[in-house]
């Protein structure tokens, strides 16, 4: 068994293989070439060494107040989605009446695509701002905290769903055993329910820190960065810089670079901070 | 079940793969690839020219794409990526060829190009003519004749004047604009101006267009500006004094303007809801075309954009052209042959010629068309009209000079913060300049 599956390893996995190399690999190291190059399209780059990097960041500094943004964006939507998806998980695995009814209903923003989401959201937040003669455009705060609320809209159901596996996951007895113990429902939650479902923490605070990071389509559709690049984000800055003025696509590729290594980066160090804390079970 | 569904599944991935095969394959003709600028267009491309042209030349197919509103550049930059890449494009100007340089054919020994009425309206690069114009447009104040000809009627009005034809400085205009506004009940309407739209891609008609007279009054012509490595924005406060009473004497208070666009601008037209709307003889497919529309066709008129600015009497409406077409030498030979037979036939045949001045609705600078064969809509009548105007000498387009996108989208916010109270006028001007100088340097000015 061992032996054979060894043998057939390479033909198993080289369909797979072939579509990553095509559809990651290459790209991704022709991007990082291309950072350091000139050009308007993949066929007529010429090296141009770091300026691409430089400019990134001299031309105007929109790039680093992308990145603040993005950063204070991420922070507060990984808290936010993560505690909201977290009781709403515990709210559904009590037994409440129409738990799959309400589980379903949390879940469904998630279908729906991002670029509609932030039309349906730019309406409905242009409506609520309408009675104060506001609109989403008016002032950086309502772009901020209307992309907050979007995003929590269409990630507490997906991220609920996972919380309420690891919560259904754990054992009874170990919760039967803290009842004739006398532990509270305090003691119970911070002593056997999180560490539990620890695994689950981590994944979920991955999907949203890296959801935070990538956010683009959402950020077009709501306020394509206005006012003044305030609520610009990285994905969406890049994407500007590479279309904004002739021969600046090498300067959004290094953005894109630069952008690429700091999420890794800090999804890197989150995935070791919270593997630490989980338990085995 | 499942298998059921698995069997589904692989009957639909092998019909879909005869489709994808069967659409590159089934044509032997030659395939002319037109990306078109104008969205609001888009169907009478699909709908009429195109089963037209394969009719009259059954040896071509024409495939014709149409960008989405404010994203023909990134479209026209990933398709030209492709392997069967756009043969026929559009180049807004000097800047527009800068930017496809590497991609722009020769056009001096195309029929096409040997249409033009005026060769010196083409646009050359290196010695080579390589971008034609193919619509000659104008733009200004577009007015509801029906409201002005009811609020002259008024008993109490402010001014002297009794027709809105008379209007011919700002200062007349303002009193005019603001006496409106003054008796908005009187005369059913919501405010004297359409929406300031500022929603994101709506920003055009402020950035390119409003801007124009004051580039113009500073730089005169588009090599002037097209060569200017910075913008003292001298003009700057007649800017302000148009863009203010727009603001000012509009349907939509100044907070709201983030929410329309220039969609919803026109539609406030075409409805009656206001007198004037900012925009050109292009927008007269929109406001014919809103349901509901209560503007009578005759009484849709254009005044020039006047902002105090000296002189301006003697100066009309807005009219040029940032349409151009160019060729793709990199597509095949056949490809550009059909290129130029299609733009022939479109621009001198008979029937093409009626589809251009019916259906299309371009006035165009082609020698193959008589004075008579303008479209029949409104607007276009105006700009002939104001092109034809004793006395008055139209504004040249100079705005296709503006250094990059950026530029544009750098003012946009900084006008948007003015309306929003965090900027002051001057900061505006301020931008305005730096930008200019900023971009004009990147692009090697």
């Amino acid at each position: 068994m061992e032996k054979s599956l060894r043998r057939y390893f390479p033909l198993f996995a080289l369909p797979a293989l072939i579509c990553f190399t095509i559809a990651f690999l290459i790209p991704m190291v022709w991007g990082f070439v291309l950072s350091f190059c000139e050009f308007t399209n993949i066929t007529d780059a010429h090296f141009v060494g770091f300026r691409n990097y430089i400019r990134a960041f001299t031309v105007d500094n929109y790039f680093t107040q992308a990145f603040w943004f993005t950063l204070a964006f991420t922070v507060v939507t990984v808290i936010t989605i993560n505690i909201l998806a977290f009781a709403l998980a515990l709210v559904l695995t009590k037994n409440v009446p129409g738990t799959n009814a309400f589980r379903t209903i949390f879940f469904m923003p998630n279908l729906i695509g991002g670029i509609v989401l932030g039309w349906i959201w730019q309406v409905v937040l242009n409506g609520v701002l309408a009675n104060f003669q506001q609109t989403l455009l008016s002032d950086s705060k309502y772009g901020f905290w209307g992309l907050v609320i979007l995003m929590n809209w269409q990630n507490v159901g997906y991220m609920m769903v996972i919380y309420i596996a690891a919560i259904q996951n754990i054992p009874t007895d170990m919760l039967e055993a803290a009842q004739i113990d006398g532990a509270n429902g305090r003691t119970t939650l911070f002593r056997i329910t999180i560490p539990s479902v620890m695994p689950s923490i981590t994944i979920c605070l991955f999907l949203t820190l890296t959801n935070g990071f990538k956010l683009y389509d959402q950020n077009l559709a709501l306020t394509n960065g206005a006012p003044n690049h305030q609520t610009e984000m990285l994905a969406l800055n890049i994407f500007n810089t590479f279309y904004s003025r002739t021969g600046f696509e090498g300067v959004g590729q290094a953005k894109a670079v630069m952008f690429t290594i700091i999420v890794a980066a800090i999804a890197l160090v989150q995935l070791v901070a919270t593997r630490s804390k989980e338990v085995e079970s | 079940m499942r298998k059921a569904l698995t069997v589904l599944l692989i009957a639909l991935v092998a019909i879909s793969s005869v489709f994808a095969n069967g659409a590159s394959e089934s044509s032997g003709r030659t395939e002319i690839y037109f990306l078109n600028f104008k969205p609001e267009i888009a169907d009478v491309y699909t709908n009429v020219v195109k089963p037209a042209f394969e009719a009259a030349y059954p040896q071509y197919e024409l495939k014709v794409v149409t960008a989405a509103s404010n994203q023909y550049q990134s479209t026209l930059r990933s398709e030209l990526a492709k392997s069967e890449p756009p043969v026929i494009f559009q180049v807004n100007g000097p800047v527009g060829i800068a930017e496809n340089a590497t991609t722009v054919a020769p056009l001096q020994d195309t029929d096409f190009y040997n249409l033009l009425a005026d060769k010196g309206m083409a646009l050359s690069l290196d010695g080579n003519v390589v971008a034609v114009p193919y619509a000659v447009e104008g733009y200004g104040i577009i007015y509801n004749d029906a409201i002005m000809r009811k609020y002259f009627a008024l008993p109490d009005k402010a001014v002297d004047i009794n027709s809105a034809e008379e209007i011919n400085n700002f200062e007349t205009l303002k009193a005019v604009v603001e006496d409106m506004t003054a008796h908005l009940d009187e005369l059913g309407i919501q405010g004297v101006f359409a929406a300031t739209s500022f929603m994101p891609g709506s920003e055009w008609r402020w950035t390119t267009h409003l801007v124009n007279p004051a580039l113009q009054a500073e730089f005169t012509d588009l090599a002037t500006t097209q060569a200017a490595a910075t913008f003292d924005f001298t003009y700057s406060e007649n800017f302000q004094k148009l863009f203010d009473l727009y603001l000012d004497n509009s349907i939509a208070p100044r907070g709201m303007v983030g929410s329309y666009g220039d969609g919803d601008s026109m539609s406030q037209f075409a409805l009656g809801q206001v007198a004037m709307v900012q925009n050109g003889n292009w927008a007269a497919a929109q406001i014919l075309g809103t349901a509901g529309n209560t503007v009578a066709d005759d009484d849709i008129k254009f005044l020039p954009l006047y902002m105090d600015i000296e002189g301006e009497e003697s100066k009309g409406i807005n009219i040029g052209t940032e349409n151009y077409l160019a060729f793709n030498k990199n597509a095949s030979p056949e490809a550009i042959e059909g290129a130029d037979v299609f733009l022939t036939w479109l621009y001198s045949s008979d029937e093409g010629k009626q589809i251009v001045t019916n259906d299309l609705m371009f006035i165009t600078p082609f020698a193959s068309f008589s004075s008579d064969e303008v479209p029949d809509d409104p607007l276009a009548r105006q700009v002939n009209i104001w092109m034809n105007k004793e006395g008055v000498t139209s504004i040249p387009w100079v705005f296709n000079g503006i250094p990059s996108e950026q530029w544009k989208a750098d003012f946009a916010q900084a006008m948007l913060e003015y309306i929003n109270g965090r900027y002051t006028w001057d900061q505006v001007t301020a931008t305005a300049q730096d930008a200019w100088a900023r971009e004009a340097s990147l692009t090697g000015r």
